[in-house]
């Protein structure tokens, strides 16, 4: 029976959370973004299972779901982590040597850009300007602004941080 | 008709063109790069701007051609606005041109060379090193993003053509790029590998890993099943290394699936066959043609009547099928001929032969996308017959309304607009419920049936027993959808209904098949266009391997043994003296050998020690047997068996025709040589039969032994190899100025009175049933990457697509038994015990699982049955085996 398989699930943690934005929507393509904003609003990233799913309700092709979200900054595909760094890419940092600055960050941490650790300690993104362009090249790590950075220190900041 | 000016010539533009397709069809070339004949245009690429008299640029692609039109396609604005569109393109493009698999062949270059290119221009913006990874992932084909123009060619082709939509543009800007759900390799998105996107992709972001070019190329039909693909094979160096769809073909209009495009390489394998092989003290050794053949015209000698048995092959010619099937009967004095019909599609034979008065599918493939309603049940056209699959695709976007019916989730549910997964084995009562509904709601056609059906009074009286809450309550299917599904069929104006071994590979097949006939003649969708009765048949020439005969009961042409004018006439054609007694089919076959009646072999490019069920039955008739010759391209698991072994010549290397699921019979035509020493089949036959004292074997070509097939049955009569040239013709074509016959059954049916024949069934369970020592039921069915199993197996790229076997199952079922994704389990029947690894998936229902059957290692068939065959056509139940299912 069609309907008994569609609602039983092979039970992926966030499946029923999913199903439960959906029922709020019509099954149509014109709810896509809402439905994913509620995802991420609920499961802090898209999950490719979710994205599948949403696919699914909706009658979309999945490949078209991620083309849609990854046409927009504010979605994301991976867990943000417990702590977020956001490298400031501005002009005065870009001047002050941030590459090098992002270079290292990702080297010590293991991840690429819009990626988090394993264990979900830290996520990584870069912002064009975090207004504080004096202390350039800096960054925020955790809410915190870390100032006039070099890689010497960024190693310092992420001492003991297991990739 | 418009009449359009293009730079001042004038150009007349057919119904609905655009201003592109109109100068294209006059020969004028505008450059383009978005544009494709097959694909819907988009406008994207802004390099085909025109300028049009009193409206300025636009887009060429997307203006309709209209009356009066005055259209300029070289101003100097127009150079402007494609020259800054050409260079944006080039700044971002790997222009190492000499290195690319398209060099010559690229609509990027085409561009450039029309529009010209100043590269000061943008010299200093040119990326300089590649900006993206390849993505090697597939087999077959190759993804180059730094040599993508992003023109959504391959992005529309997976969604228009394909049907599977696993790519779309993602990110934004500069990033933008075609991408797979998260940016995965291809091979892990539902791309199914078809390569029709890497044939339209202008540029070589989108190559074939295989880039040898070939020296020559040949137009032949596809070797991987009945749908009969025309498609030209590129040979050089003596291998085949290239195959492309031909778009002249009215069967796959230039598509092909990933077999016939990429699966080609088993012709080259190391492995192939290359001289005769002769068993002493248990091992193969090489041999000569005449020491083998002396062996065999020896041995044979000694097995001569109805102690032998043959097996012919439905991935031979019909010529290689005619030969072995006159061989058999003239010089062997037997009936004992049989094919792997058999084992699928004979219930389809004998059910429609019974009902139409014809085995064969009424209609063409062409006509699916003119049908108003689909009703597709027992098959997976997607997978099985991939591009039938595109076909009913094409339906649906027509606005087709598509019914499914399959225990199984199958991909075309995506696209149904009712889909109902029934019990395995329950179809009777689905069907005679559907016919019951239509009858009680009026829906059916009285006239029709009035005129040109008999028995309507007893069906009717059958259909009684039919009631919803039998049906329901039988095949899980609940009534709504019952109701619905008829509904759907019974309105239309022209409903075509599929199907494949989900109807026929049952202990009540050719009832099944007679269920569906009931339907079409109900409401008398049938005889017309787009309408009918079509069966997917499985393997190239399996409905030639019928029709010529390699079946117990009847010579080519369905011409039965039973029939004393028929016995007379083959007496006289074929000087000699003919055995009347009944044959037996190959399931029986086997089984007599076990009983010592059957004592000799001659099997045929067929592979019945991992085909036919309950696998370790077979392999003990096969040891039993006293003299077993094998006639094959590979060391098949059957040939392991024989004590002669044969090698015998692919599609590629040798002329004849096949005879696909349409009744279209189409030409194969030699391409390259045979490898070492191996030989045509009907060559081999025919040597055997003259050493053996057999007359009427001295063929020249196979176009003789066609001709010779036309003179017995007039259904081949007017077929002849000149006319093939020309294209595939449909049977029965009486004469040589007969058309061919696309539709079956307009005015009157094949019947003996002319009248189409409603069948009052009864519902019959299937043999098996699940209980608690087997509680599950195993169906099995096949793969999109495999043909069976010794060819595919043989291609390394098909392997790495679907390398072993899984069973499938529910969650449900897997969670009960502590089974997940992925584990190791065994699967075991009454007959046997298999281990394979699991695939947990809702696309089961609960309580049923799922197996193909194409992988040695592990023979799916030591688990079926073979209890109770079909009685009408001798068919094992494959479909309902009860299974248990174990971790280990």
């Amino acid at each position: 029976m069609a309907v008994e398989i569609a609602a039983t699930g092979s039970g992926a943690p966030s499946e029923s959370q999913v199903g439960a934005i959906l029922a709020k929507h019509p099954a149509e393509r014109s709810a896509l973004i809402p439905i994913l904003q509620e995802v991420q609003a609920k499961l802090g990233y898209l999950p490719e299972e979710a994205m599948c799913q949403v696919a699914e309700a909706l009658g979309v092709p999945e490949a078209n779901v991620y083309g849609v979200a990854s046409f927009y900054a504010q979605f994301r595909f991976a867990p943000i982590g417990r702590k977020q760094v956001h490298v400031c890419r501005g002009t005065a940092c870009h001047v002050g040597g941030a590459p090098k600055i992002l270079a290292e960050v990702k080297e010590r941490l293991g991840i690429g850009e819009g990626e988090s650790t394993p264990d979900r300690e830290y996520s990584l993104e870069t912002v064009a300007c975090i207004g504080c362009c004096a202390l350039a090249p800096c960054a925020v790590v955790d809410g915190k602004v870390e100032a006039k950075l070099t890689p010497k220190k960024v190693r310092e900041l992420f001492q003991g941080v297991q990739r | 008709m418009a009449t359009i000016s293009i730079d001042g010539t004038r150009v007349e533009a057919t119904e609905n063109r655009t201003v592109l397709q109109a100068a294209l069809d006059a020969g004028i070339y505008i450059p383009h790069l978005c544009h494709h004949p097959d694909l819907k245009p988009v406008g994207m690429c802004r390099l085909c701007v025109v300028e049009l008299e009193g409206r300025g640029i636009v887009a060429s692609c997307e203006a309709a051609a209209q009356d009066g039109m005055k259209v300029l396609t070289d101003t100097p604005q127009v150079q402007k606005v494609r020259q800054v569109a050409l260079e944006l393109l080039l700044t971002n493009h790997d222009s190492n041109c000499l290195a690319c698999a398209k060099n010559n062949d690229c609509g990027l270059q085409k561009v450039a060379a029309f529009i010209g290119v100043d590269e000061a221009r943008f010299k200093q913006l040119r990326m300089l090193t590649p900006q993206y990874a390849i993505d090697d992932s597939n087999p077959f084909f190759r993804r180059d993003p730094n040599k993508c123009v992003l023109c959504g060619i391959c992005v529309r082709t997976c969604a228009e053509i394909q049907g599977s939509a696993a790519i779309d543009y993602a990110f934004r800007g500069f990033a933008t790029a075609i991408s797979t759900l998260g940016n995965k390799p291809i091979a892990e998105s539902k791309c199914q590998s078809c390569g029709e996107c890497v044939v339209r992709c202008p540029t070589g972001a989108l190559a074939p890993k295989e880039t040898r070019k070939p020296s020559k190329e040949v137009l032949t039909t596809c070797t991987f099943c009945g749908v009969g693909c025309q498609l030209y094979l590129g040979a050089r160096g003596g291998e085949i290394v290239s195959a492309r769809g031909d778009r002249e073909s009215p069967v796959n209009r230039g598509h092909l699936c990933v077999k016939g495009r990429f699966g080609y390489s088993f012709i080259n394998s190391p492995e192939r066959l290359k001289t005769p092989l002769i068993k002493k003290d248990g091992k193969f050794v090489a041999a000569t043609w005449d020491e083998a053949l002396d062996l065999i015209t020896r041995k044979f000698a000694e097995y001569k009547g109805d102690q032998f048995a043959v097996m012919g092959s439905s991935r031979c010619t019909n010529e290689d099928n005619y030969v072995l099937m006159k061989f058999t009967r003239a010089v062997m004095g037997t009936n004992n001929v049989d094919n792997c019909a058999r084992l699928c599609h004979a219930p389809t034979v004998t059910g429609l032969g019974a009902s139409f008065g014809a085995g064969g599918g009424t209609n063409t493939i062409a006509e699916i996308p003119g049908a108003d309603c689909l009703f597709i049940i027992g098959c997976n056209p997607t997978h099985a017959h991939p591009v039938v699959g595109m076909r009913i695709r094409a339906a649906v976007g027509n606005g087709a309304k598509l019914i499914v019916a399959d225990p199984r989730r199958i991909e075309l549910g995506d696209n149904a607009t009712l889909s109902m997964t029934q019990k395995p084995g329950t179809d009777v009562a689905l069907l005679m419920g559907m016919a019951r509904v239509i009858y009680s709601e009026g829906l059916h056609n009285p006239q029709f049936i009035e005129e040109r059906c008999d028995g309507f009074k007893e069906f009717v009286k059958a259909m009684e027993p039919f009631t919803l809450d039998f049906v329901e309550e039988t095949t899980g299917v609940p009534r709504e959808q019952v109701v619905e599904a008829a509904r759907l069929y019974a309105k239309s104006d022209r409903a075509l209904i599929l199907w494949a071994l989900g109807i026929t590979e049952h202990s009540h097949g050719t009832d099944n098949v007679m269920a569906l006939a009931n339907l079409a003649m109900l409401t008398g969708n049938i005889g017309r266009p787009s309408c009918g009765a079509m069966p997917l048949r499985g393997q190239n020439n399996v409905q030639g391997a019928c029709d010529l005969g390699v079946i117990p009961n009847a010579f080519h042409g369905y011409q039965k043994i039973a029939d004393p004018a028929a016995i007379e006439k083959f007496e006289k054609a074929w000087d000699c003296k003919l055995s009347t007694s009944p044959g037996l089919g190959m399931v029986e076959q086997l089984q007599q050998t076990l009983t010592g009646k059957i004592k000799a072999y001659y099997l045929v490019g067929i592979d019945p020690a991992y085909s036919v069920s309950d696998a370790n039955q077979v392999w003990e008739a096969l040891r039993q047997a006293e003299f077993v010759v094998a006639q094959d391209i590979f060391l098949s698991g059957t040939a392991e068996f024989a004590d002669v072994v044969l090698p015998a010549t692919s599609f590629a290397e040798k002329d004849g025709t096949f005879t696909n699921l349409e009744r279209r019979l189409q030409r194969i035509r030699k391409v390259i040589e045979p490898p070492g020493e191996a030989k045509a089949d009907w060559w081999i036959t025919c040597e055997i039969a003259r050493r053996m004292g057999g007359k009427g074997f001295d063929y020249n070509d196979p176009s003789e032994i066609l001709d010779e097939m036309g003179r017995l049955s007039s259904w081949f009569t007017g077929i002849n190899f000149e006319r093939l040239d020309a294209g595939g013709i449909q049977w029965p074509c009486p004469s040589t100025d007969h058309p061919g016959t696309p539709i079956l059954h307009t005015e009157r049916f094949a019947t003996a009175n002319g009248k189409g024949q409603l069948a009052p069934l009864v519902y019959r369970p299937p043999v098996d049933s699940a209980d608690a020592e087997y509680p599950i039921i195993l169906t099995t069915g096949r793969s999109l990457y495999h043909f069976h199993l010794a060819m595919t197996s043989k291609v390394p790229g098909l392997m790495a697509l679907h390398p072993e076997e899984l069973v499938w199952m529910h969650p449900k079922d897997a969670r009960r038994l502590g089974i997940a994704d992925g584990d190791k389990v065994k699967v075991s029947s009454e007959q046997g015990e298999v281990d394979v690894r699991a695939k947990v998936t809702k696309d089961m229902r609960p309580g049923t699982a799922y197996m193909t059957f194409h992988f040695y290692e592990t023979p799916t068939n030591v688990l079926t049955h073979q209890k109770s065959l079909d009685p009408v056509s001798k068919t094992p139940e494959y479909k309902v085996t009860a299974i248990r299912i174990e971790r280990v």
